[in-house]
């Protein structure tokens, strides 16, 4: 296990349901246009496949949690295999912080997927509520390349 | 002797250092500056682009609002500023972001002649960075063209 570099995913076996492939595939969760293209941008320069939602219903639709009860496992799926969510948690509809809720109270290994929210507003409540419910992380918006790279060491490190 | 390239170097050094001196910009454009590379070599102006159009969308929505004489809907107008503060904060609009904490102020306590000078405020301000982000990329387009590289220019 290579706990020094951020670069390299191959060496982190942190997933078994893995299939051997390389990327992490994030679910990108923000109702800003531009908050998102910023969001998809940073995690593509990390080495990241990214998918958008521009709120929490259509990334539950995505997750395979929609109304139409879809009984797609994410998981299994290759092609939706979500290994982490990052949520704003200001959105109209359903907050991040309720998608984040909906997420951890899976019975499938849909919870084991760790949720990182993202926000400008800098609320210790807030932060703490959030990190109470599971989420694996709080950002504070507007994100940095750093931060992803915080990020990504942070997720391996709790992998290994 | 001065060649060409060089002294669009020099123009364009000097004038994105003018830009975050006079609070246009913050380290956020920076960030953004980070994120440009082979495979996007037009994602600054791309998003900036974005920005400025969701500029006019909101202001749009919020100069409707406001237009509701005796109705005004402060909690719409708020929602439309704090849209608009993400998006300035995220690409490092320092003096819209600025504009839009105070207007934040003035539709919670439903203040409606500062909503108003906030939101004239606003838009003067954001085309003002639009036409001067405009003469930086032209900026950027003639080195290029001269053969130059665009300078890395540390603030």
């Amino acid at each position: 296990m290579n706990s020094g570099s951020c670069s390299s995913l191959m060496e982190v076996g942190y997933d078994h349901h893995h299939h051997g492939h390389e990327e992490l595939h994030v679910l990108a969760v923000d109702d800003n246009l531009i908050d998102r293209k910023l969001v998809e941008k940073l995690l593509k320069i990390s080495s990241c496949k990214v998918t958008t939602a521009e709120n929490a219903i259509r990334a539950l639709e995505y997750l395979g949690l929609g109304d139409q009860n879809q009984h797609i496992d994410a998981l299994t799926n290759n092609n939706l295999k979500v290994n982490l969510i990052i949520t704003d948690y200001c959105m109209p509809g359903m907050t991040g912080f309720e998608l984040l809720k909906k997420v951890k109270q899976e019975s499938s290994n849909l919870k084991e997927v760790p949720v990182v929210i993202m926000s400008s507003e800098n609320i210790p409540t807030r932060i703490n509520k959030c990190l109470a419910s599971g989420a694996q992380m709080f950002m504070q918006k507007p994100l940095k390349l750093s931060d992803v790279e915080k990020l990504k060491c942070h997720l391996m490190k709790c992998r290994s | 002797m001065d060649t060409l390239v060089a002294q669009l170097q020099r123009q364009f050094r000097d004038y994105t250092i003018s830009l975050y001196h006079q609070g246009f910009l913050d380290d956020q454009f920076t960030e953004l500056k980070k994120l440009q590379d082979e495979c996007s070599p037009d994602f600054v102006a791309e998003v900036v682009s974005l920005f400025f159009e969701d500029c006019e969308k909101l202001i749009g929505n919020m100069a409707r609002a406001l237009d509701q004489t005796g109705n005004v809907d402060f909690n719409l107008v708020g929602s439309s500023v704090h849209q608009l503060k993400g998006s300035s904060s995220s690409v490092g609009a320092k003096r819209v972001k600025g504009l839009c904490v105070t207007f934040k102020e003035c539709c919670d306590s439903q203040n409606f002649e500062g909503c108003v000078r906030c939101l004239q405020q606003v838009d003067i301000e954001y085309k003002s960075l639009k036409a001067k982000l405009q003469d930086l990329f032209s900026l950027e387009q003639q080195i290029v063209q001269a053969g130059g590289r665009i300078p890395q220019v540390d603030i």
